[in-house]
């Protein structure tokens, strides 16, 4: 089996299916000829030029827009549009939430709005303030979108694709930490559903959520705790909107304890939704109140000391996992 | 200009290919959409339309003028005052006037409401209520149908107001930059809301905001359903031919307040008498009787033929049902 990068394993998504559709095309800022910001447009434009490779002026907004509005005209056309990074499309938040997330609702049915808005989310290393901001909980707020956060190569490319294919307006959010990180990827195509979750590590004695890169934080934490004896589960919902809340439920079932890490910001976050779902649903099945560990509740200090006592960490996540095992 | 007129020894559409059967169309739109929103205003009064309702009594040439030389297969896409134009795309007064009745039957199946009619059928992409956002996806609009390889067009109506939000600019510069087939009608009224333009906008000429992209641009007369029609067509022309956009700021004026709950103080009493012996519908109408394409008698059974029909419109949506409670949750998601 191949071994891929995630940038990579993007790139074959969006490869793959330009090719299988002419109508998809990819837009944004320095996608064609510079190969993107991040290289996760690597050789697509010399491959299809620019007709579908496209270039946008520094304009989010209107280009998020531009893609909106050819989305909807039902002509078999399906935009990806690149956000050189969620930061940058809280520009385009008007397009995306007061009109892709509406059209189909406000027009009864009439309109579908196939477009696929993806780049990198949360913080980074050493980026400051403006430019480490984890978005998924204010994107996952807004009913009419739907929200994708990956976290191995094998699901960004199968889940890519899924979303591409997909009639709704979709956020897919990477994670610039993680471009480089390598994973198996088969050759030949697959697809994984939006909105099914998947078990990263099986587990018996407390269930982690994360998403994205939090998940080799849970991972981490999961080696460590078993040198203790405590076998902990690690659970990627893979999609945050809709939510697997069955594989949750199904997993807190199991454990009776349960621990969610995601480095965005605390307050009214996907995390609370989660461990809120979890306290109604599967109250009686829990040995512990649900532990939630977050960014800290500040805009991102730029010293390096500060941001990594700012982010979430593995001694973080042992520490909460503890608490609820009573140790 | 009345007195020149009839100095003229040709009708003002005489370098049109207007036949005296589409006259008379652009002519009943026009009423059609008067008759209807006077009768809207009545029934808001009444209670039976809710929220905003944003009429467009006194801008009717402007839209009926840009819309009357679209072809099918044309996308045109709008803001919240948007019941005249999709009357103008032939979208029933009954269905229109049922989703000002929030009912089932209306155009979007009482969801939208006043300011979201679509008809996707017809190429209305409606209806769209956050100042100078819609004009991106009309540019979409255009992006896709180029991308595709058909020559249809888009036209995208704003207030003027909008040209002062930043993606109005963003979206200029992109129409012009991949040289997009689309016209933006600027519908001048003169007022954002309650705020007179000098109070709002740096410069006089709104037009010349397109001169910063370089792209093709002009003044008309709005109240002039011709006139808009004239300058549609060249602008049409230009986007499918050579695909390439227009920026027209169309001087119009509206006659009733910015909603219906506008207490109107911003302006003079004066200033509106003075726009309402420039009413588009009964200039037109002098005119199609000066060149006997009407006769008054003509007039009056249209008038009445158009009375029945709002008449007919209020009673289909009075009658019709409210959404099932089933509903509630529907089309979230395609």
């Amino acid at each position: 089996m191949a071994v891929l990068q995630i940038r990579e394993a993007i790139n074959q998504a969006i490869d793959e299916e330009m090719e299988r559709d002419s109508g998809v095309f990819i837009m944004g800022e320095e996608v064609a000829q510079y190969n993107g910001a991040y290289k996760v447009t690597q050789g697509l434009w010399k491959k299809y030029g620019d007709k579908r490779v496209i270039d946008t002026p520094i304009t989010e907004a209107g280009f998020a827009g531009i893609g909106i509005g050819a989305a909807m005209t039902g002509i078999g056309v399906r935009p990806i549009v690149e956000m050189m990074t969620w930061n940058f499309a809280i520009l385009a938040f008007d397009q995306i939430i007061n009109h892709a997330a509406k059209a189909s609702y406000m027009s009864a049915g009439q309109f579908k709005v196939p477009i696929v808005f993806r780049g990198p989310n949360g913080p980074a290393h050493m980026l400051g303030a403006q430019h480490s901001q984890a978005l998924e909980s204010m994107m996952a707020h807004v009913p009419g979108l739907i929200v994708m956060t990956p976290s191995t190569p094998y699901d960004a490319k199968g889940m890519l694709k899924a979303a591409i294919r997909d009639d709704n307006p979709v956020i897919f959010m990477e994670s610039e930490m993680m471009y480089g990180q390598k994973g198996e990827v088969p050759e030949g195509e697959y697809l994984i559903p939006i909105g099914k979750g998947d078990i990263k590590r099986e587990g018996s004695d407390v269930t982690i959520i994360a998403w994205t890169k939090m998940v080799a934080v849970a991972l981490k934490a999961a080696e460590e705790l078993q040198k203790e004896g405590i076998n902990a589960e690690v659970l990627d919902p893979r999609t945050l909107r809709p939510l697997d809340e069955a594989l949750i439920i199904e997993s807190v079932k199991k454990t009776n304890r349960c621990v969610i890490i995601e480095d965005s910001w605390p307050f009214a976050s996907v995390g609370t939704e989660i461990a809120h779902r979890i306290h109604t649903i599967a109250f009686d099945y829990l040995d512990a109140p649900v532990e939630k560990i977050n960014s800290a509740d500040i805009p991102m200090p730029y010293a390096e000391n500060l941001e990594h006592e700012a982010l979430p960490n593995s001694e973080k996540v042992i520490a909460a996992v503890k608490k609820v095992l009573y140790r | 200009m009345k007195e020149e007129k009839k100095k003229n020894i040709q009708a003002p559409w005489a370098d049109l290919k207007l036949s005296n059967e589409k006259l008379i169309k652009i002519y009943r739109d026009m009423l059609l959409i008067r008759r209807f929103e006077e009768r809207a205003a009545q029934e808001y009064g009444k209670g039976k339309i809710g929220g905003f309702c944003h009429l467009y009594i006194g801008q009717e040439a402007t839209g009926v003028g840009a819309i009357a030389p679209l072809r099918e297969d044309d996308f045109i896409y709008t803001a919240y005052r948007d019941h005249g134009q999709a009357i103008a795309r032939g979208m029933s007064s009954k269905g229109c006037m049922a989703e000002l009745f929030g009912k089932v039957t209306g155009v979007s199946k009482g969801i939208g409401g006043s300011m979201h009619f679509y008809d996707l059928s017809k190429g209305f992409m409606g209806g769209w209520g956050i100042v100078g956002g819609h004009p991106p996806l009309a540019a979409g609009s255009a992006f896709a149908t180029k991308y595709q390889g058909r020559d249809s067009v888009t036209i995208c109506f704003m207030g003027e107001a909008s040209t002062n939000q930043g993606v109005f600019h963003e979206i200029l510069n992109m129409a012009m930059l991949w040289k997009l087939p689309i016209i933006f009608i600027c519908e001048n009224n003169g007022y954002g809301m309650g705020t007179a333009i000098s109070r709002a906008m740096a410069g006089e000429h709104l037009f010349e905001k397109a001169a910063g992209y370089e792209m093709a641009r002009g003044a008309v007369n709005g109240m002039d359903v011709i006139e808009m029609y004239r300058e549609m067509s060249v602008a049409i022309e230009r986007a499918r031919k050579e695909s390439l956009p227009t920026f027209l700021e169309a001087r119009t004026y509206r006659f009733r307040g910015h909603s219906m709950s506008d207490p109107g103080q911003y302006r003079t009493k004066d200033e509106i008498d003075e726009y309402k012996k420039r009413d588009p519908i009964e200039t037109f109408g002098s005119d199609l009787k000066q060149w006997n394409i009407l006769s008054e008698s003509a007039i009056e059974k249209l008038e009445e033929e158009i009375k029945a029909e709002v008449q007919e419109a209020v009673e289909f949506a009075d009658a019709s049902p409210q959404p099932s409670i089933d509903v509630l949750y529907d089309n979230v998601y395609a």
